[in-house]
């Protein structure tokens, strides 16, 4: 499956790396077009969120497969004030003053889950996911090898 | 470097050649402004076809190219834009206006033409 990959987000060429590494995992688990360049663009405007907002933190990437479903998991973590008013961080704002208000609303809408945890004591934790089904036949034939190796 | 900018008469051609960062992407916003001047451009073309991801920043910055070239007196036109980065942008619901793309360089050509002879004197 293959393990989590963390970038750590200190200046706005750490982006480049975010977004890479994430469309590398999203490639590596499956995910169809134009799924990888859909996580890429959502990693790039949360990671840009630590970069203009706070100054430092960290992108973690994971992997994670249950018994129907893979998927991506994204984590932005920062250590900084925590965000006021997390409506209004969401809300979609055409005016766009500053970053916030275009960025984590679109990252949402490119992601299947999106949670955001903030308080000024611990900061900031954006969750973000994007899984698929996986294929029927792959699954059936997965089965298959099982019950073969268990006879 | 990361933008190879090529002069052609009157025109400009910016070929982005890999992934940039938001600060490359802001320098290639003040050249390009002050290319414009210097050599009396009339026409941009930017080719984005090395950019995996296209998100709100890189959006705004080149809506920011399109508009100050135009104050300057030149037109702008994208091409490039790869097809999951095209349909990302929709999904993001990212603001497009002024941008105009062509597919290739010369489609974008064939625009700019239209525009210079005439085109950009009426309402845009």
């Amino acid at each position: 499956m293959g393990d989590e990959v963390r970038v750590a987000i200190e200046s706005d060429a750490d982006l480049v790396t975010a977004r890479a590494e994430g469309r590398a995992m999203a490639e590596r688990l499956g995910f169809p077009r134009p799924d990888p360049t859909l996580i890429a663009t959502a990693i790039s405007e949360i990671a840009r969120n630590i970069v203009v907002h706070v100054g430092r933190g960290e992108i973690v990437l994971q992997p994670f497969e249950d018994a129907d479903r893979y998927g991506l998991t994204v984590i932005a973590i920062d250590r900084g004030p925590g965000i006021r008013d997390v409506e209004a961080a969401l809300r979609d704002d055409v005016s766009g003053r500053g970053g916030l208000g275009l960025g984590m609303p679109g990252a949402r809408r490119l992601m299947d889950e999106f949670d955001l945890t903030s308080d000024a004591e611990h900061g900031t934790v954006v969750t973000m996911r994007k899984w698929r089904y996986r294929d029927e036949l792959a699954l059936l034939r997965e089965e298959r090898r099982r019950r073969d190796q268990t006879r | 470097m990361a933008v190879a900018i090529l002069r052609e008469g009157d025109l400009l051609i910016a070929s982005i050649e890999s992934d940039l960062s938001d600060s490359e992407v802001i320098a290639l916003r003040d050249d390009l402004t002050r290319m414009v001047g210097d050599h009396r451009i009339q026409g941009i073309v930017i080719d984005v076809a090395a950019l995996d991801v296209i998100d709100s920043f890189v959006a705004r910055a080149l809506r920011a190219i399109v508009l100050t070239a135009r104050l300057r007196g030149a037109e702008t036109v994208i091409i490039g834009i790869q097809p999951d980065v095209a349909i990302a942008m929709v999904q993001f619901r990212l603001n497009l206006e002024p941008l105009r793309a062509a597919l290739d360089l010369e489609a974008a050509k064939a625009i700019l033409l239209r525009r210079t002879q005439g085109d950009a004197l009426d309402g845009r």
